[in-house]
């Protein structure tokens, strides 16, 4: 019950979030010079401006700008994100088409970094606890510092270059082989080719800091009385990193996978891009650029919500995981 | 073009087609015999789309992908060859009156559109009079200023009437200017949301499919085109890649077959052109002949002074921007008038470069351009752009001025170069294959309107001019259009009215494999129904 109106409060916090998010960036957008309905004409190549005018009309872009945000905030109570004005689908569609391919990146490339990370940085903690084979703690800190340090895109198009150009093994854009009639799992194995590489590119920079942050908490445990005790005891080395030190450590890698989740939810765009990977912040970008404003607002709701679902998650499990954590 | 030698290419045009095609036929049955490749049936063409288009309905959107892809679906009642002559689309023959005045078209026989309805006058006549004059920003500004009436005289026949001769109106009949577009499917309806937009309806060879939003268009072959035998291709599919690097590697790797100008940056070319079995050509950008040019805001000092407008033509080193900035694809421009479109004038002012007479000219003006600053409105269309506003400031600093850069996206620019909200940028417009449809917007007085971009964005005034592009448009013999050509182009290159800068060359890249990929002055947008891929 205690851990019920806990979540009810966080969620009624949530949702005010979200309505903020989305005032501001209706606020914020129309700073942006230009407008859909100049942008639109100038891609035409030329009009004359009582064509803008007419398109202004009938977007609603000529009634005050208050107006148009209750139109916008009365159309979400009722689930309706709005028009596109330049694809002239309703909002929602667009977005729906796109999320499964982005929560798939997202997750794949979550799990690939937090799992990869936290095996890296358990191998090299112990490595180092043992004293044994500091090489390997050496190797594996330093290639974590290098990936860190590398820039995404960069990362990307190397990876692009050396497997896809130079190797040919994986495919270097799009989500599944173009006009493929594949069906069931061979085209499931044609989906996950499709995913090597965005994950990874995706994944590597979180996989780095997970490493070093697991390195970094399994130490501080393993230095701690209770260990020397369960070692005193004569409990297996094996035994001690699982149970004892792992558990006590994860605290702070569940603190940033929620980070994580949260900041790969906007911030696919630069491998949706170079991947041609047909996700929502792609979409995003796209939307920006034409000044498409209906759209540019859905899939800010769509991400902020994301972001405030993965938040509460994450507070959630930290209750589970550690049941001294109380939700005052 | 006049009214009298306008009917020449149409009357012949009766007899030319048939026996066109004929000689065509032969020449390729010679050709079957001596053992060179002739038309295969089959295969699917893979080409990129980018920026991913809005909307395929050629009539509601022409953003210049949207045109590459919906060229396929669509179709309008002329194409137009290399040496912009019109060819036989829709309309198998057409008439111009002795004044000018009225155009008649003869249509094919036996086209349907690709639901199975057939197609007749009543399509034409409704596209032009009621569904392009009501939404097509470049189309309407040509018919409502023009067309008196548009009548069906026969289910074949079509009769447009215009209120006053308009030499170039023929050129107007290219499919992203005016696609032709299904009445049974719009008429009465409310066309910008008619549920059809997003499952476009033409007359085209190809058929639209399907069309995953963010990685793929797919278009069909369609099985009742009305040229029996086309089109060869099983189908197109357009992949969505939106970085261009990626772009490159796809057409490397051969995943793609064509890359289109503007699908990878110019710095890629050289090296995909070395590739094994890759062709290039710059053909087929004829109607469009694109110009390059530097905007010079009139309203107000340094520019409003025709000595410094001057001494920046002087001051830019036109060959090395083509040479070095955009490698070489482009070639220096005289004027306003392209040297592919018809009128084109040398007999114009030279600008070589030369800094000292810059400043000279400076020197002369009387305008002290250190004291008056100047910020230079970054041109969002890529890299090279970027590169020639960082040239252009050094260009400018070296003969006196104080210069800065502003950054603007494409949503940014659009809207400060329409409220004249700038003191120096670039840009580059098509013009369409006669100076009356894609010069003269330019610098027309009565374009200087708030509002919109590509139109007289700089203030540039002078009745004189107005005077000889209206001359120029209306006049029924070339002799007289050209003659205002002519002096048009004198007086608008000894006043800068815009800094010209080069034609733009468009470069198209394809495997060895396709074949009759450009055959039109319009290349990639054309229908592709001639286009055949090597088994």
């Amino acid at each position: 019950m205690k851990t019920l109106s806990y979540f009810a409060s966080r969620l009624s916090k949530a949702i005010i979030v979200v309505l903020g998010v989305v005032i501001l960036n209706f606020l914020l957008i129309r700073m942006a010079p230009g407008d859909p309905a100049s942008v639109m004409a100038g891609e035409a190549g030329a009009s004359d401006p009582a064509y803008v005018e007419q398109l202004r009309r009938e977007f609603g872009l000529d009634k005050p700008v208050y107006v148009q945000l209750g139109i916008y905030l009365k159309g979400i109570t009722h689930l309706d994100l709005g028009f596109s004005y330049r694809e002239r689908v309703p909002v929602l569609n667009l977005i729906l088409d796109r999320l499964p391919a982005t929560l798939l990146l997202m997750g794949c490339a979550f799990l690939f970094s937090v799992a990869l990370g936290m095996l890296a940085g358990v191998i090299a903690a112990r490595a180092r606890y043992e004293g044994r084979r500091r090489w390997l703690d050496s190797t594996i800190m330093s290639g974590a510092l290098l990936i860190y340090a590398t820039p995404q895109f960069w990362l990307a198009l190397l990876a692009v270059i050396f497997f896809s150009l130079t190797l040919g093994w994986l495919p270097p854009f799009g989500m599944e082989t173009v006009a493929s009639t594949l069906t069931g799992w061979a085209r499931v194995g044609d989906i996950a080719t499709h995913l090597v590489l965005p994950t990874i590119s995706l994944g590597c920079f979180f996989m780095a800091i997970y490493a070093r942050l697991t390195r970094a908490s399994m130490l501080e445990v393993l230095g701690m009385d209770f260990i020397k005790t369960a070692r005193a005891k004569g409990v297996p080395v094996q035994q001690i990193i699982r149970r004892h030190a792992l558990r006590n450590a994860l605290l702070p890698v569940i603190t940033l996978a929620g980070i994580q989740l949260g900041q790969m939810a906007g911030g696919a765009v630069l491998t949706e891009t170079v991947f041609g990977w047909p996700g929502i912040g792609r979409l995003m970008f796209d939307a920006l650029t034409a000044r498409d404003y209906q759209l540019l607002l859905g899939v800010f709701l769509v991400t902020s919500t994301m972001v405030v679902v993965f938040n509460l998650i994450t507070d959630l499990i930290y209750r589970f995981v550690d049941p001294r954590i109380q939700g005052s | 073009m006049s009214s009298t030698s306008t009917n020449k290419p149409s009357a012949l045009s009766r007899v030319k087609g048939p026996l066109l095609s004929a000689a065509l036929a032969a020449m390729l049955a010679v050709a079957g015999t001596t053992g060179a490749q002739a038309q295969t049936h089959g295969g699917t063409l893979r080409a990129i789309v980018q920026p991913e288009p809005p909307l395929l309905m050629l009539g509601l959107n022409q953003q210049i992908p949207t045109q590459y892809v919906a060229g396929k679906i669509y179709e309008s009642l002329l194409t137009w060859s290399p040496d912009l002559k019109p060819q036989p689309g829709l309309a198998r023959a057409w008439h111009v009156s002795e004044d000018g005045k009225t155009y008649t078209f003869d249509l094919q026989q036996g086209v349907t559109w690709h639901d199975g309805k057939p197609f007749s006058a009543d399509d034409v006549v409704f596209s032009i009079d009621k569904f392009l004059r009501a939404v097509h920003p470049r189309a309407r500004v040509i018919i409502n200023q023009f067309v008196e009436s548009v009548t069906a005289l026969a289910p074949d026949k079509v009769e447009i009437k215009l209120k006053s001769p308009f030499a170039p109106f023929l050129k107007s009949f290219v499919s992203d200017n005016m696609p032709i577009v299904p009445k049974h499917l719009y008429d009465g309806t409310d066309y910008l949301n008619n549920p059809n937009n997003q499952k476009p309806i033409g007359t085209g060879p190809f058929m639209f499919k399907s069309w995953s939003k963010g990685s793929v268009i797919e278009l069909v072959r369609n099985p009742n085109y009305w040229q029996k035998g086309k089109p060869y291709l099983d189908g197109i599919v357009f992949s969505v890649i939106p970085d261009s690097a990626s772009r490159a590697v796809a057409f490397e790797r051969g995943d793609v077959d064509v890359l289109r100008s503007g699908d990878v940056d110019n710095v890629d070319i050289k090296r995909l052109k070395a590739l094994p079995n890759v062709d290039y050509t710059t053909n087929g950008w004829e109607m469009f002949s694109q110009q390059a040019y530097v905007q010079m805001n009139q309203r107000k000092p340094p520019f409003d002074n025709v000595k410094v407008r001057q001494a920046v033509m002087y001051a830019l080193n036109r060959k090395f921007i083509v040479d070095n900035i955009f490698f070489g694809l482009g070639k220096v421009s005289t004027g306003p008038i392209s040297s592919k479109t018809p009128f084109y004038s040398a007999d114009v002012t030279q600008y070589p470069y030369d800094i000292k007479k810059a400043r000279a000219l400076i020197k002369e003006s009387g305008v002290d351009v250190s004291k008056t600053p100047v910020k230079i409105l970054a041109y969002p269309y890529g890299a090279a752009w970027d590169r020639l506003g960082e040239y252009t400031r050094q260009a400018l600093q070296q003969i006196g001025f104080n210069v800065d850069m502003e950054a603007a996206d494409a949503g940014t620019w659009s809207k400060r170069v329409s409220d004249f909200d700038f003191d120096l940028t670039f840009s580059f417009t098509s013009q369409y294959g006669d100076p009356a449809l894609g010069v003269s917007r330019l610098f027309l007085t009565r374009n200087i309107v708030k509002g919109s971009a590509f139109v007289n964005n700089v203030g540039y005034q002078n009745a004189e001019a107005d005077a000889l592009w209206d001359k120029g448009a209306t006049a029924t013999s070339d002799a007289d259009r050209k003659q205002a050509y002519d002096q048009v182009q004198k007086i608008l290159v000894d006043q800068v009215a815009n800094g010209y800068l080069f034609e733009i060359e468009n470069p198209s890249l394809y495997r060895a494999k396709v074949h009759n990929l450009v055959t039109t002055a319009i290349g990639l947008n054309d229908t592709f129904a001639d286009v055949y891929i090597d088994k």
